[in-house]
């Protein structure tokens, strides 16, 4: 039998439930309330009222090609630094997993680069691949004119991609690790008895048995990667060359306090937001169903 | 079919030796049963076997090939698991034909021998089930299934009844006694179970401490141990041992508090010895009788068949398992009647067999 405490009266169960509560209400159904209420209008930019314009911010974004283009540079830039994060710590914990020589050193170094505020690690990465100075200056020297993530909008692309990308291995690399390591031993060696190699052990024993971490880090990654990006653009390339960079988290932050443009930002994480809740649904709908949970 | 030879294996994990060179010959269809308390290194030397510990020093040949640098999958052995080690996410009929699929076993002729060997287990009722829909015996037979259907030359079992409750583990054993008739292949079962390693060995290999303690039939281990170790490790209730000294005409028990009246040990006069007696040779006599020792009933044990009398012979345990309707009631005085044919010596020092008690001893001058 399970001991809960129960109250005499509800309202204590509520008073416990108020800080809680308070919390949550002031910082996100408040404001996302907000944002939906000045997408739905047009904010003077020096104050002084809203005019109710109903859906034309909506109308006005999406007839916008620089709009269209910022949501396909950010499906480009989750689904490749997804991808490469997702690989680079699935590959480094299957090995780790194998007790390899420094695996111990491993797991605690890999952790750190999450623990990373992303302005940091941007500015790191934008002196790492500076086009004249950083590492990448010696690959320019053999073939000049190779990298130059301030003219090419493809490098810059590259640029943000790498440094997102780093940060999140060490994350995904911590879930990864956990999820090989509760596979039972005993199933690695009765699929070694049974003949099979170790890549072959880790095709068909490992993966299928860690698709629900994949599953989890798929559905983190691509979320944040819409969203924790916004540190890195703005201090590597500031959504440039030529707007090729102009992830959607940014573009809000330039339209909406660099144009000064609140509704039409307002607009746009409303439109932001909908899209992870439309890609969210997407994965659970089409893609958990490869999950085997035990 | 195959032998399985093992020459001076030892089993280092970094500084502590587990096995510390083990010598045995296992002839080919034979099935062996390797019984030791929890941490005796049974395990370790059949996961030697399986190629799944690497071997620190000696060799194993399985049929004459030395195997220690072979893979488990060159080794032509499978292993049942303890915990059955079924793949969660694939089928029943999936888990079977795993190794024939490994092996590129096309799909009709695998599907045909998942087949035969999931009627031969009664298992093809369930082949589309996944293992977490199974019990607890129908795991343990898909484990079985899927180490049959390689036809390996060696069987290797680790504690595979382990996990199963009374009554199917003794289901279970006998059917692992019949499949091992009907495929003859040479198997290792390693348990700490004496009761499974009696009913299933033809030869059973005792091990204490990372060393083998002896090695015979099921009916010699019980009739003749080697060792006190073994003598209080088989056998259920375990033996009683008393210790003793020798003395000309008999044996000081218990630092003298008793004595046992006998035709001479054949040891020398004063030798410290543990003195075996099976609960089950002990017979109960009216108290008083000649030459029995007296003691005070503690427990009675009822079995049906029989009763286990435990009994207080000053301060020391003592168990008296025995058939007849007696029920002596706790507290009560019993005579205990022990014939020296019973009697196993072991030394108090070593606790190697004494061999020496014999009839038939010449008689020293007087």
């Amino acid at each position: 039998m399970e001991k809960r405490v129960t109250f005499g009266k509800w309202t204590i169960g509520i008073l416990f439930a108020v800080p809680q509560l308070l919390l949550i209400f002031t910082f996100f159904y408040w404001p996302a309330g907000q944002a939906v209420y000045w997408s739905l209008t047009l904010q003077q930019p020096w104050g002084g009222g809203n005019i109710w314009v109903g859906l034309d911010n909506f109308r006005s974004i999406l007839s916008n090609a620089d709009y269209w283009n910022s949501i396909n540079a950010s499906l480009v830039f989750a689904g490749v630094s997804t991808g490469l994060a997702m690989f680079i710590a699935l590959v480094l914990a299957a090995l780790t997993d194998r007790q390899l020589a420094g695996s111990r050193l491993y797991r605690v170094v890999l952790i750190w680069p999450y623990g990373i505020a992303a302005p940091a690690l941007a500015l790191a990465f934008r002196f790492i691949l500076a086009p004249e100075a950083g590492f990448m200056a010696v690959v320019n020297q053999i073939w000049p004119g190779f990298w130059d993530p301030g003219l090419d909008g493809a490098d810059a692309m590259a640029s943000i991609i790498v440094a997102f990308s780093w940060k999140y291995v060490g994350y995904n690399f911590i879930f990864f690790l956990a999820a090989f390591q509760a596979i039972p031993r005993s199933l690695i060696e009765a699929a070694a008895m049974d003949g099979s190699g170790v890549i072959r052990r880790f095709w068909d024993i490992q993966f299928p048995l860690i698709t629900p971490t994949i599953f989890f880090l798929l559905v983190i990654n691509i979320t944040e990667s819409f969203q924790d990006s916004f540190g890195i653009v703005d201090i590597m390339t500031s959504g440039g060359p030529a707007n090729a960079t102009n992830l959607m988290v940014y573009k809000i932050y330039s339209d909406g306090f660099k144009g000064l443009d609140y509704s039409g930002a307002a607009a746009q994480s409303i439109i932001l937001m909908l899209l992870i809740v439309v890609l969210t649904i997407f994965q659970f709908r089409f893609i958990e169903r490869r999950v085997h949970y035990r | 079919m195959a032998s399985i030879t093992i020459r001076g294996v030892k089993k280092n994990y970094a500084k502590t030796q587990v096995v510390h060179g083990v010598d045995l010959d296992f002839p080919s269809g034979e099935f062996v049963v390797i019984l030791g308390p929890s941490g005796c290194g049974k395990s370790t030397l059949l996961r030697m076997i399986a190629g799944l510990e690497e071997i620190s020093d000696g060799e194993i040949a399985i049929d004459g090939t030395v195997v220690n640098k072979l893979e488990p999958r060159e080794r032509g052995c499978a292993m049942v698991f303890q915990n059955y080690a079924l793949y969660p996410h694939m089928s029943v009929s999936q888990n079977i034909g795993y190794s024939l699929k490994v092996a590129g076993v096309p799909s009709a002729e695998r599907q045909q021998r998942i087949q035969a060997v999931a009627r031969t287990l009664e298992l093809e009722h369930l082949l589309d089930r996944k293992p977490m829909a199974l019990s607890g015996g129908q795991r343990q037979r898909v484990a079985m299934g899927r180490a049959m259907i390689r036809e390996p030359k060696v069987f290797l079992f680790d504690e595979p009844l382990s996990n199963l409750d009374a009554k199917l583990r003794v289901q279970m054993r006998s059917e692992i006694r019949k499949l091992h008739r009907r495929l003859n292949a040479t198997s290792v079962f390693v348990t700490h179970d004496q009761v499974e390693a009696m009913t299933l060995a033809d030869r059973l290999v005792v091990m204490n401490g990372g060393r083998v303690e002896q090695v015979g039939t099921p009916g010699e281990i019980y009739t003749r141990p080697a060792s006190r170790f073994v003598a209080t490790f088989v056998g259920a209730p375990a033996m009683n041992i008393l210790e003793g000294t020798v003395e000309l005409d008999g044996l000081s028990l218990l630092g003298g508090s008793r004595r046992l009246a006998m035709a001479r040990t054949g040891l020398p006069v004063g030798t410290k010895v543990a003195m075996g007696i099976r609960p089950e040779a002990v017979r109960l006599v009216a108290p008083g009788t000649a030459g029995a020792l007296y003691a005070t009933v503690d427990l009675v044990e009822e079995l049906g068949a029989g009763r286990v009398i435990y009994v207080d012979l000053d301060g020391a345990p003592f168990s008296v398992m025995t058939s007849e309707a007696v029920h002596p009631e706790p507290g009560s005085q019993v005579g205990l009647k022990i014939s020296p044919d019973d009697m196993h010596f072991f030394s108090s020092e070593t606790g190697a067999r004494l061999d020496v008690f014999k009839a038939s001893v010449p008689e020293p001058a007087l």
